[in-house]
C-alpha cells in the first residue's frame, strides 16, 4: 500500500502547510485581538493585560509550536473572542453545517442524476432542451441572488417557510423547515452543473458498442440505461461531484450568512472579523481536510470503477 | 458557418452585447458614472435616464455599462494570469513527470483545498479591498484548475509516437513542449478558460457583494446588488437589472465554452 | 417540559393567536444586528452585550432613564460631599443575585476593585480612574472618594462596564451571566439567539412584565425586514436601513420609533498630518460638504445635521450648522490658500458600517466638486481600529462617536486618532468637568462646541438617529438611546 501511505503523507503535509499559511496570514492581518475585544474606549494598560492573558505577548513561532503541541493532545486552543475551547465552538455548530452539506449533496446527486438521465433519454427532444436550458440558467444565477428571491417568495409573500434562522434540533420539524430554502438555493446551482455532466457522459457511453449490443439483445431501454449505461458513465460524474464539494463548502459559508444560520460558515466570518486566530485555524483545517479527503475518496472510487486506472498510478 | 453549434451563436451574441457595452463605456456613457445627484434618485426610465436612476441619482445604464467593463476586465486579467501560470506549471509537470509532477500536483491540491472565499477575505483584510486584490484572489482560485487540465492533457501528448520520436532525436523538453505539446493542448485550455471566465464573473460578483471587490465610485454589478438589496420592495429593478446582467454574462460564456468544446472535439455530440 | 410546550405553541400557532383578544402575551422576540461573543459587559466592549444585558440581567449602582438623567438602581440613594469628592451610596436591601447569593456592599467593593486592578481588562477602565478609595462602612453603605470633581461620575457608574457582579459567579459570566436585574439569563445559542426569563424575585416586580424575552441575532437588514414581515420577530432597535421605514410606517402592524442617540457622525480629518494640519484645508472641506444631501442620500432624511460635536437633543446644544455654508467656490479658494493643488489625492478609509459606506460615496462626489480626488477604502472593523484608530494612518474617515459626553475626545492629544492638540481646549474641558453648577457648565459646554466648530477640527455631519420598528401592540420600549443599554422591564403587550 505505498500508494495509500503516500497519499496520507501528502494529506498531512497539505494540512501542515495550510496551518502555517493561516497562522502567518492571521498574524500579518491588521487588527489587534485585544483592541477588537475591548473597543475604542479601552485604555492601553487594559489591552496589554488582556494581550498577556491571551498569550499574545509571546513571539509568533512560540505560539505556533505551542498550538502544534496542543493539536497532538487534541487541544485546538481557546477562542480569543468566545473564551471557550475552539472544539466546543465547532462541535456545537457542526451538526447544522453537516446536515446542510449532506442534505445538499444527496439531493444534488439525486436530482442531477435524474435530470441528466432524463435529458439523455430524450436526447434532442423537447424534454432535453428544457432541462438543459434550465440547468444553464441554474449555473448562471448567483446563489446569493437566488436566495434573496426565494426568501421574498416563500417567506415574505407566501409565508410558508421561515426567512432564516434555526430553531434548534429540539423541534425537528421546524428545524427541517428552516433548512428547506438554504438547501434549495445550494442544490439548484450545484445540481445544474452535475446534471449537464451526467447527460454528456451518459450520451457518450450510450454510443459505445456494448450499449448498442444490449439494446440489440432486446433489453428494455430502461434496463440498458440503469443497468449498463449509467454505471459506466460514473467516472466523470464522480470527478465533478468531488470537485463540487469544494464549491459546496464555500456555498455553505455564503448561504449560512444569507439565511443567518448559526453554522460553521457564520462562525468563520465572525472569527476572521474578531481576529480569533485559533478558531479560524481550526475551521480552515476542517474545511481543507474535507476537501482533501474527498479528493482522495474520489481517486479511490476511480480505482473501484475502472481497474485500468490502477496501472496509471504509482 | 451553418455547422456552428447553436450554443456558440447564443453564447456569442450574449457575450458580444455585454462586451460591446463594456467597450462603448470606454469612450461614451449616457452620464458620468461618479456623479451623485440625490435629488434625482429613483427616477423612472426617461429620455435622459434610459433605465432610470438609483438610490443616489446615478444613471443605472451607465452603472451597468461601467460595471460590465469592470467585471469583464477583472475576469479577463484574473483568468489570464491564473491560466498562464497554471498552464505553465501543468506543462512543466507533464514534461518532467516524477517528483516535479508530484510536487506541482500537490501544490495544486493545496490551493484547491484552501477555501477560495476565505483566501479572498484574508487578502482583502490584509491589503484592503481593491480591484487588484480581487484579480489576485480569482487568479489564485484558477491556478489549480489549469494545472490539472493542462498536466493531464500534456501527459497524453507526451505518450504519442511523434513526441517519442522527437525525444529519441534528442530534442529538448522545452522545444518539444513548445512545438508539439502546447499546440495540442491549446484548444482544451482555451475551452477551460472560457468556462472559468464565467466562474470568475460569478466570484467577482460575490466578492463585490461582500464589499471586497472594486471600490466606489467604480460601479460593480455585485455591489449594485448588495446596495439595492434593501430596496427590493421600493425599487425592485435596481436588484433585478444587475442580477440579470450577471446571469446573461455567465450564461453567455458558458454557452460559448460549450460551443467551442464541440468545435474543438467534433466527436462530441453537436448542439447546445 | 413547560418550556418546550410554550416554545412549540409560540412557533406553531403564534400567528393565529396573536389576533385573539384577551390572551395576555408575556413573551417577545426582538432582533439585534450584532452578535455577542461573551456575555460579560465588564470584559468585552461589544455593544449588543450592553443592549441585551445591562440593567436587564446586570445592574449597576446607578442607572439612566430615557431622558438621559441618572436614576437609582442598586444604590437607592446617595449623597455627595460639599467638595464634590466623596460619594456615599445607600444600597438596596434584600437583593439577591440570580444564583441565590445575597447582594451587599462587599459585592460592590469586589466589582470595583476588580475593574480597577492592575491587570483589569475592563473595556472602560477610564470610568474608574478618578477613584482613590472605596470603602464599605456597613453592608448597606459604600463610600467612594475621587481625586477631582467629575460631573459625569454618576452617569458613568450606570454603564455596563460598572456592573455589580458577585465573586461567586463572576468567572462564569462570560457564558452564563448572573446579576441582580429584573431578568435572568435562560439560554444562549451562539450565533443564533439569547433568551432571558423574568426574575420573579426581583425587588420591583411589576404587573405585565415579560416572562420571556428572546433576542435573535440577525445581521443583514434585508433579513431583519423579512423576519419582521413574516412575523418571526416582534421588533428591533437600531434598524439599519432608513429607506425601509416608510414601508413600515404605512403598515398598520408596525410602529416606527424614531429617536435620538448620542452618536455624532463625523467626517474625521487627521489633524496630525498634511493636508489637514492646515485649518484652511479643514475649513475648505467643511464648505464643500452638503449636509442635507448626505442626510438625504445616506439616511433618507432620518437624521439631524450637526455643526459641532454635541447631540442636538441636549439642552445645551448650539446650532452651528451655518458656520461653514455649503459653497464649493469658497472651498476651492480656501484650498488654493492652503496650497493644495487641484486633483490632490486623499484617502477616505471607512469602517464597515452602513452610515459610513453610504455617506462615503456622496462625500467622494462632493469633494470631487471642490477639486479633491477622494479614494474610498472600506476596511474591516478590526483593521479600521488597528490602522486608522490606533495607527492614525489616514487622511479622512467617517465614524459615529456614540459615547455620551465625548467632547473630551478633543483633549486626548496628538496620539489620539484626531491628531488634534490644543492646550486652550484642554483648559476649557477641565473647567467643564470641575463645574458642578448645571447652568455654568451648560454655558461652558456651549463654548466648547463653538471652539471645535471654529477650529473646523472635523467635518461634522449628522446625529445618528435611533431607529426602531415594533409591533403596534407593543409599548414600553425606548424610542431614544441616551446610552448603549436599553432597559426592557417596561415592555408590555397592549390590546
Amino acid at each position: 500500500m505505498p500508494f495509500l501511505l503516500r497519499r496520507l503523507a501528502g494529506l498531512v503535509a497539505t494540512l501542515t502547510g495550510i496551518s502555517l499559511v493561516v497562522f502567518a496570514v492571521m498574524n500579518v492581518l491588521p487588527g489587534d485581538p485585544a483592541l477588537t475585544i475591548l473597543g475604542l474606549d479601552s485604555t492601553e494598560d487594559a489591552r496589554a493585560a488582556l494581550s498577556a492573558q491571551l498569550g499574545l505577548d509571546q513571539p509568533v513561532w512560540a505560539r505556533y509550536l505551542d498550538w502544534l503541541g496542543g493539536i497532538l493532545q487534541s487541544d485546538f486552543g481557546t477562542s480569543y473572542a468566545y473564551r471557550v475551547p475552539v472544539t466546543e465552538l465547532i462541535l456545537e455548530r457542526l451538526p447544522l453545517t453537516l446536515t446542510l452539506g449532506l442534505l445538499a449533496s444527496i439531493l444534488t446527486i439525486a436530482l442531477a442524476t435524474a435530470l441528466g438521465v432524463f435529458a439523455a433519454a430524450r436526447h434532442g427532444k423537447a424534454g432535453d432542451w428544457v432541462t438543459m436550458i434550465l440547468s444553464q440558467l441554474g449555473i448562471a444565477i448567483p446563489a446569493f441572488w437566488l436566495s434573496i428571491l426565494l426568501v421574498l417568495l416563500f417567506a415574505v409573500t407566501l409565508r410558508v417557510l421561515p426567512s432564516g434562522g434555526f430553531p434548534g434540533w429540539a423541534e425537528p420539524l421546524e428545524a427541517l423547515k428552516s433548512l428547506v430554502l438554504p438547501v434549495t438555493a445550494l442544490v439548484l446551482v450545484q445540481a445544474s452543473v452535475l446534471a449537464r455532466v451526467t447527460r454528456a457522459s451518459v450520451l457518450e457511453v450510450a454510443k459505445l458498442d456494448y450499449a448498442r449490443t444490449a439494446r440489440a439483445l432486446g433489453l428494455s431501454p430502461r434496463r440498458v440505461m440503469w443497468g449498463h449505461v449509467l454505471p459506466n458513465a460514473l467516472v466523470p460524474m464522480v470527478t465533478v461531484a468531488g470537485m463540487q464539494l469544494a464549491g459546496l463548502i464555500t456555498g455553505t459559508i455564503v448561504i449560512e450568512n444569507v439565511f443567518f444560520l448559526p453554522g460553521l460558515g457564520r462562525l468563520m466570518f465572525q472569527a476572521i472579523n474578531n481576529r480569533d486566530l485559533y478558531t479560524v485555524q481550526a475551521l480552515v483545517l476542517l474545511f481543507a481536510s474535507i476537501v482533501v479527503i474527498v479528493n482522495f475518496l474520489v481517486d479511490m472510487i476511480y480505482l473501484l470503477i475502472d481497474p485500468r486506472l490502477r496501472e496509471g498510478r504509482s | 458557418m451553418r455547422n456552428l453549434p447553436v450554443s456558440l451563436w447564443i453564447g456569442g451574441a450574449l457575450v458580444g452585447v455585454i462586451a460591446l457595452a463594456a467597450l462603448v463605456s470606454l469612450v461614451w456613457t449616457p452620464q458620468d458614472f461618479a456623479t451623485v445627484a440625490v435629488s434625482e434618485r429613483f427616477q423612472p426610465p426617461s429620455a435622459r435616464y434610459w433605465l432610470g436612476t438609483d438610490q443616489l441619482g446615478r444613471d443605472v445604464l451607465t452603472q451597468l455599462m461601467v460595471g460590465a467593463r469592470n467585471s469583464l476586465t477583472i475576469a479577463l486579467v484574473a483568468v489570464g494570469l491564473g491560466g498562464a501560470l497554471g498552464t505553465a506549471l501543468g506543462l512543466l509537470a507533464g514534461a518532467k513527470g516524477g517528483w516535479t509532477e508530484e510536487i506541482v500536483l500537490r501544490l495544486a491540491d493545496f490551493s484547491f483545498a484552501f477555501p477560495a472565499l476565505l483566501f479572498a477575505i484574508m487578502l482583502a483584510a490584509a491589503f484592503g479591498p481593491s480591484f487588484a486584490n480581487a484579480v489576485v484572489a480569482i487568479a489564485f482560485i484558477n491556478i489549480p484548475v489549469f494545472v490539472r487540465v493542462s498536466c493531464a492533457s500534456a501527459r497524453q501528448v507526451w505518450q504519442r509516437d511523434y513526441v517519442l520520436a522527437a525525444r529519441a532525436s534528442a530534442r529538448g523538453g522545452l522545444a518539444i513542449t513548445r512545438d508539439h505539446v502546447l499546440p495540442n493542448i491549446a484548444a482544451i485550455v482555451i475551452v477551460q478558460a472560457t468556462i472559468d471566465f464565467a466562474g470568475a464573473i460569478l466570484i467577482e460578483a460575490a466578492l463585490s457583494y461582500l464589499g471586497l471587490g472594486v471600490q466606489p465610485p467604480e460601479p460593480s454589478w455585485g455591489r449594485m446588488l448588495s446596495e439595492a438589496q434593501t430596496l427590493l420592495f421600493l425599487a425592485p429593478q435596481l436588484t433585478v437589472l444587475p442580477g440579470l446582467c450577471i446571469v446573461a454574462t455567465v450564461l453567455g460564456f458558458n454557452l460559448l465554452g460549450d460551443g467551442l468544446r464541440d468545435l474543438a472535439d467534433p466527436r462530441r455530440e453537436k448542439a447546445r | 417540559m413547560r418550556r418546550t410546550a410554550l416554545a412549540l405553541t409560540t412557533a406553531l400557532v403564534a400567528l393565529p393567536l396573536m389576533a385573539l383578544p384577551g390572551w395576555a402575551r408575556t413573551e417577545i422576540t426582538l432582533s439585534t444586528q450584532q452578535e455577542p461573543t461573551v456575555l460579560d459587559p465588564t470584559a468585552d466592549a461589544t455593544a449588543s452585550i450592553d443592549s441585551m444585558l445591562t440593567q436587564n440581567v446586570y445592574e449597576s449602582l446607578t442607572s439612566v432613564n430615557e431622558a438621559g438623567e441618572v436614576i437609582p438602581a442598586l444604590a437607592t440613594d446617595w449623597t455627595v460631599s460639599e467638595d464634590g469628592l466623596t460619594y456615599t451610596f445607600t444600597l438596596a436591601s434584600g437583593v439577591t443575585f440570580h444564583d441565590g447569593t445575597s447582594f451587599d456592599a462587599e459585592d460592590v467593593l469586589f466589582s470595583f476593585n476588580r475593574a480597577m486592578a492592575e491587570d483589569s481588562t475592563n473595556p472602560s477602565k477610564r470610568i474608574f480612574e478618578p477613584i482613590t478609595e472605596i470603602t464599605a462602612p456597613d453592608a448597606q453603605t459604600v463610600v467612594i472618594t475621587i481625586d477631582h470633581t467629575d460631573a459625569f461620575f454618576l452617569f458613568n457608574l450606570a454603564q455596563g462596564d460598572a456592573s455589580i457582579v458577585a465573586p461567586e459567579s463572576v468567572d462564569g459570566n462570560a457564558t452564563s451571566p448572573v446579576g441582580t436585574g429584573p431578568f435572568r439569563f435562560d439560554s444562549w445559542t451562539r450565533g443564533d439567539r439569547l433568551t432571558l426569563v423574568r426574575n420573579d424575585d426581583y425587588r420591583d416586580l411589576q404587573d405585565g412584565m415579560m416572562e420571556r424575552i428572546t433576542f435573535r441575532f440577525i445581521a443583514d437588514p434585508t433579513a431583519v425586514t423579512n423576519a419582521l414581515m413574516a412575523g418571526e420577530i416582534d421588533g428591533t432597535a437600531g434598524f439599519p436601513s432608513p429607506e425601509l421605514l416608510p414601508m413600515f410606517e404605512s403598515d398598520p402592524r408596525f410602529t416606527v420609533a424614531v429617536g435620538t442617540t448620542q452618536g455624532e457622525v463625523i467626517l474625521a480629518l487627521n489633524n496630525g498630518r498634511a493636508p489637514f494640519d492646515d485649518i484652511d484645508a479643514r475649513r475648505a472641506v467643511n464648505h464643500g460638504l452638503n449636509r442635507q444631501e448626505i442626510i438625504d442620500g445616506a439616511m433618507y432624511g432620518y437624521a439631524t445635521p450637526i455643526g459641532s460635536f454635541f447631540p442636538p437633543s441636549d439642552a445645551n446644544y448650539v446650532d452651528l450648522t451655518g458656520l461653514y455654508p455649503f459653497d464649493p467656490e469658497v472651498a476651492r479658494s480656501l484650498l488654493a490658500d492652503a496650497g493644495i493643488a487641484e486633483g490632490t489625492s486623499i484617502r477616505l478609509r471607512i469602517p464597515p458600517f452602513a452610515y459610513a459606506t453610504r455617506s462615503a460615496v456622496i462625500i467622494q462626489a462632493e469633494m470631487a466638486a471642490i477639486g479633491l480626488d477622494v479614494e474610498v477604502e472600506q476596511l474591516e472593523w478590526a483593521a479600521w481600529m488597528d490602522q486608522v484608530y490606533n495607527g492614525r494612518d489616514y487622511e479622512m474617515t467617517i465614524i459615529a462617536h456614540t459615547s455620551p459626553n465625548d467632547l473630551s475626545n478633543f483633549t486626548r492629544g496628538p496620539n489620539y486618532f484626531y491628531g488634534y492638540d490644543n492646550p486652550a481646549f484642554n483648559t476649557l474641558w477641565d473647567q467643564i468637568v470641575a463645574t458642578a453648577d448645571p447652568v455654568a457648565r451648560g454655558a461652558l459646554l456651549q463654548d466648547a462646541q463653538r471652539f471645535v466648530a471654529d477650529e473646523a477640527v472635523h467635518g461634522f455631519l449628522f446625529q445618528l438617529p435611533s431607529l426602531g420598528v415594533y409591533r403596534t401592540e407593543l409599548s414600553g420600549y425606548w424610542v431614544s438611546s441616551p446610552v448603549i443599554f436599553s432597559p426592557l422591564a417596561d415592555l408590555r403587550w397592549t390590546e
